[in-house]
């Protein structure tokens, strides 16, 4: 176990942010969840009696009648706006006299940094680099990544929980946004960080990053593994297994979102429903296609004179 | 001829001196009195000086505690207008709002703050860019404080933007109607990280240089559009035409890129990010202010349609 490597890393200067981030989200994860908890409990009581449900106050906070509905905004928020901008001013400052912001020697073109790393926040869609060839994992995704952002509102049907923590009668929307933020951004990004070093080779928390390691490793592509030498062949077989793949798995999906889903299955329109299935396999495929990677050392999938996949 | 002129058709006219001397002598007599009279007036003015012509201009209402004169304060100010006058008493909850919004903001003004100060000591060429940041680290007053705070900040942007959008989607904020301003926001978001990104090869050091290098990359392979990318060599693309020499300003990281990325930085994402955040503050109003705390619905009043 190298402890030094380890604090190397996570001191780095500008790692220090991911190593912030992680606490915070913990926290700020727990806080939504506690609030969530308490609204559902809240939503199955209700649920259950139907004569509560009209006189109980909406809400876990408590609401006593003489009170008002409304506060003023002078001084009740603007109090909280002017602390919140003490304390982040404070924050900023000790985290500036403490910590320096780093500088590598001047930029030379003829040294190449070793490991060349992005800056923090891009490193999840530069550990997609190992997995997908440039096109799709620096200009694909990050567009799929925002549009899919994007669509977001359109393609959730469902009326509930709208302006209130649960997780009950979102289950679905939540879980997928959890998975995409948190398992394919801020994991990606944390082996980015902490996993990958020279080389961009895997180098597990603590293991001294060796600069003259080599791996030896056959990547194979799929259409090999079936013996298929023609670049006919194996532009027609890729297409069979990656549309397979949407096809299939959309008639999984498919099958799943109906039965435990019914509501919003009913709300959604043709467009919706597929805009959905097509965001939602493609997240799916990005751990999938990692498992090939590390699991089988499978490098493509789809071979065409003109791209791979 | 003296006498002539002193006794002649003007009969007893008052000689010029005389008066002269009569009209000081009430000039003195008045700043005697008035003088005292005005300053004892000045003095009890400035008791109250609320009562003044200058306060007034300024401030347009009574700060009496009154509620119209607490909602006029939110009112009536350029800088606080765009809240409104009164907020559901749970809105102002921190445990619900998280107030990563408002601290994006803030830390947005501290960027531009500590960002146009930098500007003073930096010049975007090859020669200088480095030097310039070895002169403000070891020879400007505060220089490494201030390029620590700048970057600290935008670092903490990024987060604090991820934080808020976390926020929103767990509270399902995005949903009707304001569908519209979640995508001002992801707008915003990409806007955050490409001003962070351009701002990483300014100090023209091998870090930036390289993470830099590693990203503009990535444009080599934009499909159609990169001359490594997929059907990006059918439609003609090179080195010297693509996506990439677009966004470089040249085939390689060089004095152009440095260039380009400066005034993105400093110039160009700034107003675009400026006016989206307009309107996402605007949207965030006209949608009906911060989406909660709501009261909490049920499955079985949910209205379908048809």
């Amino acid at each position: 176990m190298d402890w030094r490597q380890l604090w190397d890393i996570a001191s780095a200067p500008d790692n220090v942010p991911i190593v912030g981030l992680m606490p915070l989200l913990a926290f700020y994860i727990y806080l939504g969840w506690k609030q969530a908890k308490a609204n559902d409990t809240l939503i199955g009581e209700l649920e259950t009696s139907p004569a509560m449900a009209k006189t109980h106050h909406r809400k876990t906070w408590p609401f006593r009648p003489g009170w008002q509905k409304e506060v003023h905004v002078w001084p009740f928020l603007l109090r909280i706006e002017f602390l919140a901008a003490i304390i982040v001013t404070i924050v900023l400052m000790i985290w500036s006299i403490t910590l320096n912001a780093p500088l590598e020697e001047p930029a030379n073109p003829n040294l190449t940094m070793n490991p060349a790393k992005a800056p923090w926040y891009f490193l999840g869609l530069q550990e997609m680099l190992v997995y997908f060839d440039p096109w799709i994992a620096g200009v694909v995704m990050p567009t799929l990544i925002i549009i899919g952002l994007m669509v977001i509102p359109y393609i959730d049907t469902n009326p509930l929980g709208s302006g209130y923590y649960t997780w009950k009668q979102r289950k679905f929307a939540i879980g997928t946004f959890l998975f995409g933020f948190i398992i394919l951004w801020v994991a990606m990004i944390i082996i980015g960080t902490f996993i990958r070093g020279p080389g961009w080779q895997w180098f597990w928390p603590g293991q001294t990053w060796d600069h003259n390691r080599l791996i030896y490793e056959v990547n194979r592509d799929l259409p090999d593994l079936f013996g298929i030498t023609s670049n006919l062949a194996k532009a027609i077989f890729g297409a069979v297994i990656v549309g397979g793949y949407y096809l299939l798995g959309g008639f999984i999906l498919h099958a799943l979102f109906r039965r435990y889903n019914p509501k919003d299955y009913q709300r959604m329109s043709l467009l919706q429903y597929s805009i959905m299935m097509f965001f939602l396999l493609t997240m799916v495929a990005l751990p999938l296609k990692m498992l090939l990677r590390l699991a089988w050392h499978i490098k493509y999938v789809w071979i065409t004179p003109w791209f791979n996949v | 001829m003296a006498e002539e002129n002193q006794n002649g058709k003007n009969g007893n006219r008052v000689s010029l001196l005389q008066r002269v001397k009569a009209g000081m002598k009430e000039d003195v007599e008045s700043l005697k009195t008035d003088l005292p009279a005005k300053a004892k007036e000045q003095i009890e003015g400035l008791k109250d000086p609320t009562k003044t012509q200058v306060y007034t201009s300024i401030f347009r209402h009574k700060h009496d505690d009154t509620p119209r004169n607490r909602a006029l304060g939110v009112l009536s100010n350029a800088f606080l207008h765009l809240h409104p006058a009164k907020i559901n008493r749970d809105a102002v909850r921190y445990s619900y709002t998280w107030g990563m919004g408002g601290i994006t903001f803030y830390l947005f003004i501290v960027l531009t703050f500590t960002g146009v100060l930098l500007m003073f000591y930096y010049h975007p060429s090859k020669i200088q860019a480095f030097r310039d940041v070895l002169y403000l680290e070891h020879d400007v007053p505060f220089g490494k404080l201030l390029r620590n705070m700048h970057r600290w900040a935008a670092h903490l942007m990024v987060i604090a933007v991820w934080l808020h959008m976390f926020r929103v989607f767990l509270t399902g904020s995005y949903k009707k109607p304001r569908e519209f301003n979640w995508n001002v926001g992801v707008i915003l978001l990409v806007l955050t990280l490409l001003l962070s990104f351009t701002g990483y090869l300014l100090p023209d050091d091998q870090l930036g240089f390289w993470a830099v290098t590693v990203g503009t990359n990535m444009a080599r392979a934009t499909p159609l559009l990169g001359h490594e990318g997929p059907f990006g060599p059918l439609l003609h693309m090179t080195p010297y035409n693509d996506v990439r020499f677009g966004l470089l300003g040249g085939s390689i990281v060089d004095a152009n890129a440095l260039l380009r990325s400066y005034i993105w930085h400093c110039i160009g994402i700034p107003i675009v990010a400026s006016i989206f955040m307009i309107v996402h503050f605007w949207r965030v109003r006209k949608d009906g202010g911060i989406s909660g705390p709501a009261p909490v619905m049920l499955a079985s009043e949910v209205k379908e349609k048809r």
